[in-house]
């Protein structure tokens, strides 16, 4: 029996009057890779925000029902909301760096907890973006702005910025939508390694993604 | 009716020339006035010009006492003016939704820019020389400028953040930031240049400003020596001297540093943020 890390009951989302999700109920175990596939404006971006509540920001955002991570109800009382995103990272559909230095990005998150020791950063620096599989072609020039790399090795910056942040879940909202096929191929062999310590929940439109690299896939 | 309508080519030359006439008038009264004000005064200007204080109601020495006034008073204004701008911008950018209450407090800030300068200096008078008791004083003049440029700071703050990309913030957001750090780690950083811009505005008004100061910080000509003396700037020193026919060599003088100054400003500013923002990206 596998051990159920998310559990989404009833979940229904609303934008003010207009109901973008309707009762979802599923379940994702710990250390799979969940994939979610559907045609566009069907909910799955929406489906992701719910999940580590940056539909918070959207005015008229209002959701309903219940999501348990890790046996918690992230919507009740006393939920520390900047937590739970650190808890669960998101990647974009479009790499958005931040208008600093590579070094600074992948360290944005680990910042913001107080964190300063250098030689702590460095280590830091340097796990994730092997990880994200994007250290060997930026060790040299760590320092130069991020907005300089091309899109394949923005977006794999954004999965290690994610990393440093040493969350449980990796939300992935298209990620390899806008990259060509030899990027999207590097960014599928590192979600395959990733699987091993972290559970991912992949949303795209390609269903020869889906069967690529999920596990499980759900339809929207 | 094809053949009514002129060549879209002959029309094309036609425009182009036009909008070039037009620019050209608007450089040309800015040459103008560069060019009577810095003819005049430029062969007024020495050292001994802006190392000496006034003498004899300004018909002789130089004009080092007004220089310093205008200093202090747009560095007060300008102490005033940016957190309180800034934090209004933030506030109104970041921290509400837009509604009914932004709309009002935007509508004030437009009314405030609106307000003839002379209605500030009387607002000054009434308020902090009468009222609080600051006196005909640096103090005085300088919270009024304060006042008068707050507006402009408000506006460009405003413009600057609201044009850094949304989803910067959403990034930090999901980076499990707080929404402060997020403002001051990725929306005023990249806010900055729009917001010094505003800032140097300020400044180009705070010194050219003579109504709003004459009320508050008086016309004294001695030197300056704690925020609540009573002195004059450079800007009422040329108002004072020219009106009064006291001196117009010397007014034209004051005329040329003031118009200097405000321009050694605006390059030293363009030239340190692009040095700044090349930097960094």
């Amino acid at each position: 029996m596998r051990e159920v890390a998310i559990q989404v009951e009833h979940l229904s989302h609303y934008y003010g009057p207009h109901r973008s999700l309707k009762d979802i109920n599923l379940q994702v175990y710990r250390n799979e890779i969940l994939g979610i596939i559907g045609p566009a404006k069907s909910g799955k971006s929406t489906f992701l925000s719910c999940l580590n509540r940056l539909n918070d920001l959207i005015p008229g955002s209002r959701v309903e029902g219940k999501i348990l991570v890790d046996g918690q109800d992230i919507y009740g009382p006393g939920v520390d909301v900047v937590a739970l995103r650190r808890k669960l990272g998101i990647v974009f559909a479009t790499p958005i760096p931040l208008p600093m230095s590579i070094y600074e990005n992948v360290v944005y998150g680990v910042r913001l907890l107080g964190k300063n020791n250098r030689r702590e950063l460095d280590q830091i620096v340097e796990e994730s973006l092997e990880k994200a599989g994007l250290w060997g072609e930026v060790k040299d020039r760590l320092q130069t702005s991020a907005l300089k790399l091309s899109g394949g090795q923005q977006q794999r910056l954004c999965i290690a910025r994610v990393l440093a942040l040493k969350p449980d879940y990796i939300l992935l909202d298209e990620p390899t939508s806008g990259l060509d096929p030899i990027s999207t191929m590097k960014i599928e062999d590192s979600l395959r390694t990733l699987k091993a310590n972290y559970t991912i929940i992949l949303v795209t439109n390609n269903t020869k993604q889906a069967a690529r690299v999920a596990d499980r896939t759900a339809f929207s | 009716m094809s053949k009514l309508r002129i060549n879209p080519r002959t029309e094309q030359k036609i425009i182009s020339y036009l909008l070039y006439f037009l620019t050209s008038i608007a450089i040309i009264v800015l040459i103008f006035i560069l060019t009577v004000i810095l003819k005049n005064g430029l062969p007024q200007l020495s050292l001994e010009f802006l190392t000496r204080n006034p003498a004899d109601m300004g018909r002789e020495g130089g004009i080092l006492s007004t220089i310093l006034a205008t200093v202090f008073l747009t560095f007060i204004a300008l102490l005033v003016a940016t957190p309180l701008g800034v934090g209004t911008a933030i506030y109104l950018t970041e921290y509400t939704l837009e509604g009914r209450v932004t709309k009002i407090i935007r509508f004030g800030a437009e009314c405030l820019a609106g307000i003839p300068s002379i209605i500030f200096g009387l607002f000054g008078f009434i308020l902090f020389v009468n009222k609080l008791k600051f006196g005909w004083s640096i103090l005085s003049g300088g919270l009024t400028l304060a006042f008068m440029i707050l507006p402009t700071i408000i506006r460009t703050s405003e413009e600057a953040i609201k044009s850094v990309p949304p989803a910067y913030r959403l990034v930090s957001f999901s980076l499990g930031s707080t929404r402060w750090q997020t403002v001051t780690k990725v929306v005023l950083p990249s806010a900055i240049p729009g917001i010094v811009t505003g800032v140097i505005l300020s400044i180009g008004r705070s010194i050219g400003e003579t109504a709003a100061v004459i009320f508050t910080a008086g016309s004294a000509l001695r030197m300056p020596t704690s925020i609540f003396s009573s002195s004059r700037t450079m800007a009422v020193h040329f108002y004072i001297l020219a009106k009064e026919g006291v001196s117009m060599p010397k007014a034209y003088g004051t005329a040329a540093v003031l118009v200097i100054s405000i321009l050694v400003v605006n390059l030293l500013t363009y030239y340190l943020m692009e040095k700044y923002i090349k930097r960094k990206s």
